[in-house]
């Protein structure tokens, strides 16, 4: 399961701000909530998201019982040399998904 | 007669008088008066109803358009399976129940003086005040969707001209040509309408033009009678209808209108032919008499249709909130009467009986192939809330008799209401 869209350009300037933007379809269940049969429903979110680029993290969230079902997640970096960009969600029962994008740094 | 108008008519003659003969006093006072804003379903029933309950009211319906252009079954038009005359209604009829029309707009309203004023610069004075005024769209809710860009890229969310603009696109286009829709987040007006037009454009793509494909963006994961449209979908139109759903990306973020592109996170589409309904309010007269809130729509007593925020005026159809119930046709008549059994008990200084409350939506997927919704409703701390096990929806494995026989019952149910409404 797992069906990430992201939004990174191709193609940046040297040092210059761009957006990324990220979303993934997956449930969100609180762990709060009893099922028909009384028992409590396994918590099901997705705990973390990192963005490494070229190996480095620059950016990470830890998520919590709140957030939404299929988080929609938009930050802004700069790049100062070409490289991978690798986006990663980590979450309840063994759930990962990971995007890979490359980015051309222009000067 | 309201208890203001019993202490007006009170302090005009003793006092005591009548207080011991209050029939006396209503009696001489001049007939009650009622103004009605906004001729479609919920205006025009309730000006009628309210005469029909009480034939001493004085009613007056402002309506500025001279004819009514129904939206129910206007997706038929847009697919070219329908003429527009067939949704146009008159006002002619409404003097029959003796409801005065004044044609023009309302300009203002003035809740503590209780007056409107029209367009024509006429100034009416009411009793009681029914704000039926329908929706406007947010020209600010779209970035680049502006009412030029509707000439481009046309709504068609209040038939007429836009209906035509959006059928004469399709007919112009080439086979091959990608169409293009946009649907806005909750609530808005007509909550399967996107999708039964989705439907019926499909139909016509796959009659006309084969080559063609539809794509509709939905700022939402989850729409009215899913399962039925995605099911009928599937069956009737592979590959040539794709709906994509908010979590895959399908919330359109701006438009361009030279190039007739949807922008959403995460792509561009261009489209041939380009169909925005964009998010929407309350019509202005509301946000002016001061009865819209925040969010651009009007709350309401469930019971009464009142206003909770300004006395003596009453919101019904799509302009007011009405908790689980939709904003249709049907709902806004059922609504009109309530509201108007409502006004009458009010103004007899009355109590008001908990109404209960039928909405029923019919779509067409295709032209023989109907699915339809219905609920019941009842006021619950403060909303009008789902009754639990009453109502429901076409089931999902119908053979297509069943499907024909739905589509059959949506022609009878517009003839039947249009012709309660206007006729």
């Amino acid at each position: 399961m797992g069906n990430a869209l992201i939004n990174v350009p191709g193609t940046v300037k040297r040092g210059e701000a761009f957006e990324i933007k990220a979303l993934i379809s997956h449930p969100m269940e609180t762990g709060f909530r009893a099922g028909t049969n009384g028992t409590l429903i396994p918590r099901n979110i997705i705990q973390r998201f990192t963005c490494t680029y070229n190996g480095v993290e620059v950016f990470n969230l830890v998520l919590s019982p709140a957030i939404a079902a299929n988080p929609f997640i938009a930050f802004f970096t700069v790049a100062t040399e070409s490289g991978k960009l690798v986006l990663r969600w980590t979450g309840d029962d063994g759930f990962s998904a990971e995007e890979t994008a490359p980015i051309t740094v222009t000067s | 007669m309201t208890s203001r108008r019993r202490f007006l008519a009170s302090t005009a003659a003793a006092a005591a008088a009548a207080v011991l003969a209050p029939h006396v006093a209503s009696a001489q006072a001049a007939a009650a008066r009622v103004v009605v804003v906004g001729g479609g379903f919920a205006g025009t029933t309730c000006a009628r109803t309210l005469r029909k309950l009480d034939p001493a009211l004085s009613v007056t319906l402002v309506e500025a358009n001279a004819d009514f252009v129904a939206c129910p079954f206007s997706n038929e038009v847009i697919a070219g399976l329908r003429d527009l005359k067939q949704q146009q209604f008159g006002y002619t009829t409404l003097a029959r129940d003796g409801v005065t029309l004044a044609h023009s707009s309302a300009t203002a309203v003035d809740p503590g003086g209780r007056t409107v004023t029209l367009e024509n610069g006429t100034r009416l004075s009411f009793d009681r005040l029914v704000l039926a005024p329908g929706i406007d769209l947010r020209w600010d809710g779209l970035p680049g969707y502006t009412q030029d860009a509707a000439e481009r890229m046309p709504h068609a969310w209040k038939a007429g001209a836009q209906t035509l603009l959006l059928r004469r696109q399709l007919e112009a286009m080439d086979d091959g040509g990608v169409v293009v829709m946009s649907a806005p987040a909750n609530p808005f007006r007509c909550p399967p309408g996107p999708y039964e037009r989705a439907s019926l454009i499909a139909y016509y793509l796959k009659t006309k033009k084969p080559k063609s494909k539809l794509i509709l963006l939905d700022a939402k994961d989850a729409f009215s009678k899913q399962r039925l449209f995605q099911s009928a979908w599937a069956a009737l139109y592979p590959g040539l209808l794709e709906w994509v759903g908010l979590s895959a990306g399908g919330k359109v973020t701006s438009v361009e209108p030279s190039s007739l592109t949807f922008i959403t996170d995460f792509a561009r589409h261009k489209a041939a032919v380009a169909n925005v309904i964009p998010p929407q309010k309350a019509a202005r007269i509301a946000e002016l008499a001061g009865v819209a809130d925040r969010t651009g729509w009007c709350p309401v007593d469930p019971s009464t249709f009142e206003s909770t925020l300004q006395s003596g005026i009453h919101v019904i159809g799509d302009a007011a909130i009405m908790g689980a119930m939709p904003k249709s046709a049907f709902a806004a008549n059922a609504q009109a009467k309530a509201c108007a059994a409502a006004v009458v008990a009010r103004l007899a200084g009355q109590g008001v009986a908990e109404p209960r409350l039928i909405n029923t939506c019919y779509s067409l997927v295709a032209p023989d192939y109907g699915i339809s919704v219905a609920g019941v409703y009842r006021p619950t701390n403060g909303q009008l809330a789902d009754i639990a096990g009453a109502g429901g929806v076409s089931p999902l494995d119908a053979d297509a008799a069943f499907r024909a026989q739905e589509a059959l019952y949506a022609q009878g149910w517009f003839k039947t209401i249009t012709a309660e409404v206007f006729g």
